[in-house]
């Protein structure tokens, strides 16, 4: 009996709290960067696609909804030919983002992304690409990388010599 | 033998002749390695596999040594875990990987990469060292080996596969120190056959496959078929992935009797026609010239109601068909009726060897065992060209008379740096007989070159030389021994061999070579020895056909009058004999239904043509020249109408074979042919399971799968059943070790690179678990009636004006399909003639001129070659290329000659 008043009184006290539900949609969400949200690819501080193509992130994928194919274009620079994620299936872990080693594939603060038909949820490379870095800055694996791709030559990457000369007779 | 030995303060049982780095891994021991190769032997080059040895008992300190180079001593105590063999391991890999390029992501080893592998077992993840890495640049090596030099280690295996097992003179070690390359001189085409090897041979990405980086996918997302190499006649075990679809690589699938580690550039790289544009992936009808696609339904059905009320029908077989889909099409259109699709020479040609097979004495060894002889006679073959992966193994027998002196310096077989001091560069007895100069002249005592009648008249000679005379008296006047000292030396050397071995085939079409080379081995064994006899035939189930049927092409185009119906199975007419006779047949038959891959001639004239699968897409049985019957398994289902042949046949039958399993139509053929009666014993049934379940074709870690068919439908179509074996099409299902003739893949956990198969191998390097694969169905008599010395053919001598026409192989080119890989194709050779430089000179010819060959009055037009070694009298004309298929063997001709170059 004292139990279901005390409920009762305390219900009635959270009248008077400041309030936590926001009117969505007309009130947007506040969400922090790292929330893990709609997945997107992103571009290099020089605009190029960032992902290589490596696959690590369609392993890691518990649900195994990332698909795609690597190709490669005139200079040997690997890119994915197509990039296919079925948002129907994702459950938005960030474990690709946890595999990708180029920081290419991020989840980013966006959940709005209901559809009346699930087929719509199926993501193309062409809906998953942004046109700039996203949550991190800076990085630009083929930089880092020692394959010469047109982005630098061998041996012109920070920590590296000039490439061997075999036929120096020099200690 | 078995001794005992204590490892980590444990007693186990291993093999006295090994070292400690194979004891550890045949125990199942993760012992990191990298420079040792259980085909290659130790040279102790890469200080990875380091461990503790005690002296005795008491000692407490032991002695840090590459376990590679130890040799396994009774009651010997060793440690793998003591912390300085750890920590020595640990830091190893940490200075190894000091220069290693931040490349994983985009290299196409990564996922399947031994170093990757070891690294992580031993523990270094975190790089400390901050200074600059040394930097290399990368050589063109040809259309097959993608070269990247910054992610080397320097375990020297490439070399020591490439140069000292394979042969291989284009390719070295350059620099010093921490500097050393490993590449050619200048880049260029790797020209070894075998350089595909490279990238399995090669702990890291080094090495990696062109082919397979056009269309890369991880090793851990392909579909993948347990398989037999198509391309010739050894049977090569391969492994077909795929993924979306295309076949994207072959890989070596191990089998200790056959390919062991290895298999030839031609088996790896010729599978790009699988993908082709050409490709036939729906039933076609034609009329009028005019080709239509029709749904498989009504294709079935037209086809059924041709030939189901057909008075008669022809069916006409092929090598490159497996035994069922052959067996099936037999059962078709009636015994009498089926023909094998391959010219009569031929044909009577492979089923001499099947009768010697089948009823000599001599043994044929499978083709691993070719590495333990140790004196080589060849008669006429080019084998590097016929049969790829027997020259690379023939190099290895020739190894074995000079490594005679290792032995009785007690340095064991595995320990290679030691060996290679002793040996240098000698070889052993390699006698070659030919009608040119060969790529393993290179490492013969002596070659003779010859037409095939005087090769085999050398062969008799040789074999009069062993019986000291001939037994049947009449037969000596028809010798004249002209080839004194060239027989007795090689007489002699057969017979100072303790396994001598004959090696022959039916590439220049010669009975006489067959006939002669049995008499050699027979000859041998009668005097005690333990020779071999190795035939090479033409084709992947030349030796299956040629079971079938002792019909042929010219006996189907004797009565061809009355077929309401003719069924070609798997063949392009047209490669096989001239055009002209082939146009005559074809153009009197009313229903012509083709069974093919690719779009051809033959596909061209015909009314129907019905899509099947290669051997990537077809499920079948066939039998190689060694007479070993193996399965080879579909990579996968595709989602199109290409189905194997036999598929087709059953559905076209559907009220008398509609419901058989692969299985039953295995035990109907068995019951026709009991000759062929183990065949049912090459791979395990259908119903068999693993802990009640299925083989996953896929690996446990296969990606994608509710995203890679999503663009079509976002519901996940069920994945397709495989009622026809006991692999299933998912990743689902055992993952333990199969059985060896099913499976897909290599993995076990911490091994994710080809050097898992260790752990599907009894001991490192040998059998597999549960035997190799493959049944062998002829063994050797104790007697036999066959007499090989019947028909001693007359000296060939070379006429005026008139040329004797022969096929010159050539391993890119020779065979129709790899050949119209994009890859390979870069390597087909411009079609040629090859001349004698006197027969030349007598004609006022040279190098380059165009001439004119006429052929039972058809002319055609080459560039001259001045061949080495071609003996006079003889033209040599590349068999198979597009501008000579069709030509048919021995040829004679005439030349005249068109330009000057
Ligand atoms: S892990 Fe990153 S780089 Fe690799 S395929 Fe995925 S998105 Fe691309
Ligand atoms: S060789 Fe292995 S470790 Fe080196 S980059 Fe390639 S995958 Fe990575
Ligand atoms: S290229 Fe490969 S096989 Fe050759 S030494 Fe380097 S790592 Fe070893
Ligand atoms: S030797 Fe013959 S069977 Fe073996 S891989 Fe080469 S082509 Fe294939
Ligand atoms: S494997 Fe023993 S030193 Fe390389």
């Amino acid at each position: 009996m004292f139990s279901i008043i005390r409920s009762l009184w305390l219900t009635f006290l959270h009248m008077f709290h400041k309030r936590v539900t926001i009117e969505y949609p007309e009130e947007k969400a506040p969400l922090p960067p790292r929330w893990r949200g709609r997945i997107i690819l992103s571009r290099d501080p020089d605009g190029m696609e960032r992902c290589v193509g490596c696959y690590l992130c369609a392993a890691a994928c518990p649900v195994d909804c990332i698909a795609l194919q690597a190709t490669e274009d005139e200079n040997g620079r690997r890119y994915p030919e197509f990039f296919r994620i079925n948002f129907s299936r994702c459950i938005f872990c960030g474990y690709c983002e946890d595999a990708c080693p180029t920081y290419a594939i991020q989840l980013i603060p966006d959940f709005e992304m209901g559809e009346y038909d699930r087929q719509n949820l199926v993501y193309e490379k062409e809906d998953l690409l942004i046109a700039g870095q996203g949550k991190y800055h800076g990085y630009n694996y083929y930089r880092e990388a020692g394959v010469d791709v047109g982005v630098k030559g061998k041996g012109e990457g920070e920590n590296e010599d000039k490439p061997v000369d075999v036929r120096t007779l020099m200690p | 033998m078995k001794v005992k030995i204590t490892i980590d303060d444990k007693i186990y049982e291993v093999d006295q002749e090994t070292n400690l780095l194979e004891a550890c891994l045949s125990l199942e021991m993760d012992l990191p390695y990298f420079c040792w190769h259980p085909e290659l032997g130790s040279v102790a080059a890469c200080r990875q596999c380091a461990i503790i040895k005690y002296k005795d008992d008491d000692d407490e300190k032991g002695k840090l040594v590459m376990a590679c180079l130890e040799p396994v001593k009774e009651g010997m105590r060793i440690s793998l875990q003591a912390p300085q063999a750890h920590d020595f391991r640990a830091h190893n890999i940490e200075a190894l990987m000091i220069n290693h390029p931040h490349d994983c992501p985009v290299c196409d080893e990564g996922g399947e990469c031994h170093l990757q592998d070891m690294t992580v077992m031993t523990g270094h993840n975190y790089r400390r060292y901050r200074f600059n890495k040394r930097t290399h640049t990368n050589q063109y090596l040809g259309p097959f080996i993608n070269h990247e030099m910054n992610r080397c280690i320097q375990c020297y295996r490439c070399t020591r596969f490439y140069n000292d097992y394979a042969g291989g003179k284009d390719f070295d070690v350059f620099a010093s120190h921490d500097s050393v390359y490993f590449g050619r001189h200048e880049p260029g085409i790797l020209e070894n056959e075998f350089s595909g090897n490279l990238v399995e041979v090669c702990p890291t990405g080094v090495f990696t496959d062109k082919t397979f980086k056009k269309h890369f996918t991880r090793k851990w997302d392909l579909s993948n078929g347990p398989s037999i190499c198509h391309n010739c006649s050894l049977g090569c075990n391969i492994i077909a992935g795929e993924r979306y679809g295309s076949l994207r690589r072959i890989r070596s699938r191990y089998n200790g009797d056959v390919n062991g580690y290895f298999i030839c550039d031609r088996g790896r790289f010729g599978y790009e026609y699988v993908n082709s544009e050409n490709r036939i992936c729906i039933p076609l009808k034609i009329e009028n010239g005019e080709s239509s696609p029709m749904p498989r339904e009504q294709a079935v059905r037209e086809i059924s109601e041709i030939t189901s009320g057909a008075k008669k029908l022809i069916g006409i077989g092929s090598p490159k068909a497996s035994l069922e889909s052959n067996f099936l099409l037999r059962q078709w259109v009636g015994s009498e009726n089926f023909y094998a699709g391959i010219p009569a020479n031929e044909g009577k040609l492979i089923r001499q060897v099947i009768k010697i097979l089948k009823k000599g004495t001599v043994r044929t060894p499978s083709l691993s065992e070719v590495k333990g002889y140790d004196a080589v006679f060849i008669l006429g073959e080019d084998v590097t060209n016929t049969a790829p992966m027997l020259a690379l193994y023939l190099r290895q027998a020739a190894k074995n008379q000079p490594g005679e002196v290792a032995k009785d310096l007690k340095i064991p077989d595995w320990n290679d740096a030691a060996t290679r001091v002793v040996v240098q560069n000698a070889t052993g007895s390699v006698y070659i007989a030919t009608f040119h100069a060969t790529k393993l002249d290179e490492i013969a005592t002596q070659s003779y070159y010859a037409h095939p009648d005087n090769i085999a008249r050398l062969a008799y000679e040789v074999m009069a030389e062993i019986e000291g005379n001939f037994k049947d008296e009449t037969k000596v006047e028809a010798m004249d021994n002209a080839n004194q000292p060239l027989s007795s030396s090689i007489a002699k050397a057969m017979l100072a061999a303790k396994k001598p071995l004959i090696v022959a085939g039916t590439s220049l079409y010669s009975e006489a070579i067959v006939q002669s080379a049995a008499a050699v081995a027979n000859a041998l064994k009668e005097k005690g020895k333990d020779p071999g006899l190795v035939y090479v035939v033409p084709e992947v189930n030349s030796i299956g056909l040629s079971m079938l049927s002792e019909q042929f092409l010219e006996d189907a185009f004797d009565k061809t009058d009355s077929a309401d119906a003719t069924i070609i199975l798997e063949n392009d007419l047209y490669q096989r004999k001239d055009k002209s006779s082939i146009d005559a047949f074809l153009k009197y038959q009313k229903n012509i239904i083709s069974l093919h891959y690719l779009e051809n001639t033959t596909t061209h004239q015909a009314n129907y043509v019905l899509p099947v699968g290669t051997f990537a897409e077809a499920d079948g049985t066939v039998v190689s020249n060694e007479g070993r019957a193996q399965r080879f398994y579909k990579a996968h289902q595709p989602d199109n109408d290409i189905r194997s042949s036999w598929e087709w046949i059953q559905e076209i039958m559907m009220d008398k074979w509609g419901s058989a399993s692969f299985d039953e139509i295995v035990s109907s053929m068995v019951r026709e042919f009991p000759e062929l009666e183990r065949v049912q014993d090459a791979a395990p049934s259908a119903e068999f399971r693993e802990e009640t379940q299925k083989i996953p074709r896929e690996t446990h870690r296969y990606s994608g799968r509710t995203a890679e068919d999503a663009d079509k439908n976002v519901s996940e179509p069920k994945p397709p059943e495989d009622r026809n074996s006991a692999l299933s099409y998912t990743m689902e299902g055992f993952t333990g070790v199969p059985p060896s003739a099913i499976t897909p893949f290599y993995w076990t956990p911490g091994w994710n690179s080809v050097q898992a198969i260790n752990k599907y191998q009894i001991e490192v390097g040998g059998e597999l678990l549960g035997g190799n694969p493959g049944i062998r169905l002829f063994e050797p008599k104790e007697t036999t009636d066959l007499d090989f010395s019947d028909h001693i053919p007359l000296q060939f001598s070379p006429k005026q004006d008139e040329y004797c026409g022969l096929p010159l192989y050539h391993i890119y080119g020779s065979d129709e399909l790899s050949a119209q890989s994009p890859a390979v194709k870069e390597r087909v050779p411009e079609a040629y003639i090859a001349l004698n430089d006197d027969d030349a000179l007598k004609n006022d010819i040279r190098e380059d001129d165009m001439i004119e060959v006429s052929v039972n009055g058809e002319k055609k037009r080459f560039a001259v070659k001045l061949h080495k070694g071609i003996s006079p009298g003889i033209l040599g004309l590349p068999k198979g290329l597009t501008e000579t298929a069709g030509t048919e063997f021995p040829f004679t001709a005439t030349i005249k000659l068109i330009s000057h170059e």
